[in-house]
């Protein structure tokens, strides 16, 4: 453990903070300075838009890309070179291959996750679509062109099921992660369809599952049984922690199992969720924000109690972290992107509920305040510093 | 020929009423594309449907297939069939 500790990354970062908050109704923006203390809420942009992901790009801090449809309108990605002054739409948002004829098309229904490419490869994004696609940007978001070695695949096309399986508002294919050391590995999740990984750029995909459970009865070596809600790559690249329907999962490479260390957790809770975050510069800490996975899955905190877990020892034991939050009837969802730390030191989480509420915590989760609420649904909430 | 547009799709077209031109629905969808750049994906996906809470009007009357032919002063009319909340 002391020589991943060693392995992290490099100094803490020192800037002003912004979080960018995607709701079911536009994209709000926070703004702290250094400290960290007080917070400036601004927005919302696009009022109406149904808003999945907003990130901003550690490449430049300035480049920010949002993933956005409404009720009826068709799925677009909008980028702003001004943290969000001025947008301009995508000129070739993520779409299917056209079908030859006589054959049933997918359609992009809407982009539900943004990826930042590799440091060496500047302006290069990727976007994981609902239902299940990958696609890839290279010139800054404006466009993008499909990658056939996942979204064609017949493999992969059979694991990704029909449009009516996964999640309530369509499959999702998230948690997109460029290895930090080499442009051309990635990993990439599923909802449903497990955990794949590519060495070279997402020409040829492999599941990663072994060791996953999945919903009692059924088979864990058919891969479209695996329902990731999240995967996370640690500050050591070699190891990914993932949140999904049935616990978290820490990997360490070049292993191909995954352990379940959410076993951990207390059993009064469980270790079901949807959000996990890691720490930027420490591979053994992770937090994660446990919700009711029991009788018809409320998905809400366990006991109307909300909290947060972090472990500091890759998932070993697990300690409670609710100073701040209500004590009491608080019946929270927070969904799989809308939990997210920054990268000072120490490290601020932030978490964004169904309820349209955000709440922060610049002491690594010692203690949580509210920072906005009577927002719309929160589906996002994203960390980065600023530019100085 | 006239069309007339849908408040969620002004943001293209900055004018409730527009100027296109095109020999089917679906040339007429693209003409729209080219002088408002975006605006067609947003109402027809990638294969060539229209979006599901998407109308077409012309004159009057319903129109599912793009290849429905346009005439010179035909009056066609976007519709957004709300729905949601």
């Amino acid at each position: 453990m002391v020589e991943r500790r060693k392995a992290a990354g490099g100094g803490a970062a020192k800037g002003p903070v912004a979080v960018f908050v995607a709701t079911r109704k536009g994209l709000s923006v926070l703004r702290a300075d250094r400290t960290r203390r007080t917070w400036k809420l601004s927005g919302p942009s696009f009022l109406g838009h149904v808003v999945h992901h907003a990130v901003l790009d550690p490449r430049d801090r300035r480049t920010l890309l949002a993933a956005a449809r409404t009720g009826h309108l068709g799925p677009t990605v909008f980028r702003s070179g001004d943290l969000g002054r001025t947008w301009k739409e995508a000129s070739r948002p993520p779409a299917f291959g056209k079908a030859p004829a006589g054959e049933q098309g997918r359609a992009v229904d809407h982009t539900f996750w943004l990826t930042p490419g590799h440091a060496s490869e500047p302006g290069t994004w990727y976007a994981g679509t609902s239902p299940q696609g990958l696609f890839r940007s290279e010139d800054g978001g404006d466009t993008w062109e499909p990658l056939p070695g996942l979204n064609d695949d017949p493999r992969y096309r059979a694991w990704f099921g029909s449009e009516t399986d996964g999640t309530p508002d369509g499959p999702k294919l998230h948690s997109v992660l460029v290895d930090p050391r080499d442009p051309r590995r990635l990993v990439l999740a599923m909802s449903s369809g497990g955990v794949h990984e590519s060495a070279d750029g997402g020409a040829r995909w492999d599941p990663l599952v072994e060791g996953l459970e999945v919903v009692e009865g059924l088979d864990p070596a058919n891969v479209a049984f695996h329902d990731p809600h999240v995967v996370r790559q640690a500050a050591d690249p070699d190891r990914l922690y993932q949140q999904n329907h049935c616990g978290i999962y820490r990997l360490d490479r070049p292993s191909r199992r995954w352990s379940r260390v959410g076993l951990h957790m207390p059993a009064s809770v469980g270790d079901v969720g949807f959000p996990l975050v890691v720490h930027p510069r420490d591979a053994d800490t992770l937090w994660v924000f446990p919700m009711d996975g029991s009788g018809v899955w409320p998905r809400t905190s366990p006991g109307g109690k909300p909290a947060a877990y972090v472990s500091r020892n890759g998932g070993g034991t697990w300690r409670r972290l609710d100073a701040g939050f209500p004590r009491r009837d608080a019946w929270w969802t927070v969904k799989r992107q809308a939990m997210s730390a920054d990268a000072h030191d120490p490290v601020g989480l932030y978490l964004g509920t169904t309820q349209g509420e955000v709440w922060a915590s610049r002491d690594e989760g010692a203690r949580f305040t509210n920072v906005a609420r009577h927002l719309p649904e929160i589906y996002a909430v994203e960390a980065a510093e600023l530019a100085r | 020929m006239r069309v007339r547009i849908p408040s969620p799709l002004l943001s293209y077209t900055g004018a409730p009423a527009v100027e296109a031109s095109g020999g089917t629905v679906d040339a007429l969808l693209r003409d729209l594309d080219r002088r408002h750049p975006g605006f067609r994906f947003r109402m027809v996906d990638e294969q060539d449907r229209l979006r599901p809470h998407m109308r077409v009007f012309v004159n009057g009357a319903l129109v599912r297939d793009l290849a429905r032919p346009l005439a010179e002063g035909d009056d066609v009319q976007i519709v957004q069939a709300l729905s949601g909340g």
